[in-house]
């Protein structure tokens, strides 16, 4: 009974172990140049998860080709360069700035400046009137519709 | 007129929002779409021993679609590209993907073979330099050998008829050697 009792422990904890991937790196540069890429490319099965995340099958067999790229020497440039001309920008977390995305790029910039230009208007019309009371002529009208809300 | 600028950003935003909403995330543009479609030499899968190359794809307008006998949206437009290829105006060419020869072997048999020849990728190497993400995929290849379209998921009777059909009419049309 307590034999089988550890069996099953060790199947149970066994499984997580069968997850991860067994990957030989010339050394811990390149093991990082390899993690740095995976984890900065999408997967387009998954649209919201890295390749480093996802179990996607395609999302596997698109490590093993980066990871194969990597180990034979070549850059991060030529690895990811390699899944943009099959897949498109899209794979990319970092997008490059170019006409289409230029929108993206300068957006936020833009929106900022807007709010600042409006905001600036605003301080400028209440700086124009603060130093203003009512004038007399003002100050009667005023009064005479108090009185007639009043009644 | 100043109390409508917050109204017209709200409208365009909206505008924008609701354009976001009527497009599926899911299709992503293929960049190769314009490009020479990729090389490649497979085993056919009714015969393994004779091979398909790319360069055969050359000299008239065909489709080529992905599909496997495990993915289920392929069943789904399996009669329509039956339809298709029963009026003969376009060959189609089926690049079996990641897929086991029996398995696929006997889809065809059980639901009827649309294609003209199947080749089969087993590990999805020839799907990867396709940019195939998602099966069923179909892509649209002119006279010269260059892609022109790509159909992501299942090719409907509304996609046949509004998309692709028109499309190769117009490619058919076009000179070879342009």
């Amino acid at each position: 009974m307590t034999r089988l009792f550890l069996l099953l422990l060790i199947v149970c904890f066994s499984a997580p172990l069968l997850a991860v991937e067994v990957r030989q790196f010339a050394g811990p540069e390149e093991e990082q140049r390899y993690e740095n890429l995976v984890r900065d490319l999408r997967c387009l099965v998954c649209q919201n998860q890295s390749l480093a995340d996802s179990d996607a099958d395609l999302a596997r067999d698109l490590r093993d080709e980066v990871y194969k790229m990597i180990h034979e020497g070549k850059s991060e440039q030529e690895a990811s360069q390699f899944l943009v001309d099959r897949y498109g920008d899209f794979v990319l977390y970092r997008p490059p700035f170019k006409l289409q995305t230029a929108l993206l790029w300068i957006g936020p910039l833009l929106l900022l400046l807007g709010a600042l230009a409006v905001a600036g208007h605003q301080a400028r019309l209440r700086a124009r009137y603060a130093g203003e009371g009512l004038s007399a002529d003002e100050r009667a009208r005023l009064n005479a519709l108090k009185n007639r809300l009043g009644e | 007129m100043r109390f409508l600028i917050p109204l017209i950003v709200f409208l365009l935003l909206s505008v924008f929002l609701a354009i976001g909403l009527t497009r599926d995330p899911h299709e992503v543009p293929s960049p190769l779409v314009g490009k020479p479609a990729p090389a490649f030499t497979l085993s056919r899968l009714d015969d393994p021993l004779r091979q398909f190359g790319s360069e055969q794809l050359k000299g008239e307008v065909s489709l080529l679609n992905v599909w496997a006998s495990w993915c289920t949206a392929c069943r789904q437009e399996h009669e329509v590209l039956l339809a298709l290829a029963g009026r003969g105006s376009v060959p189609l060419y089926g690049l079996n993907y990641k897929d086991d020869r029996e398995a696929g072997l006997g889809w065809l048999q059980r639901l009827g073979n649309p294609y003209r020849v199947s080749f089969s990728d087993p590990d999805g190497k020839v799907g990867m330099n396709w940019g195939v993400y998602g099966v069923p995929e179909t892509f649209v290849i002119d006279k010269r050998g260059v892609i022109r379209y790509k159909q992501i998921g299942p090719v409907t009777e509304d996609v046949l008829e509004g998309v692709l059909l028109p499309l190769i009419r117009q490619l058919q049309a076009e000179e070879a050697t342009a």
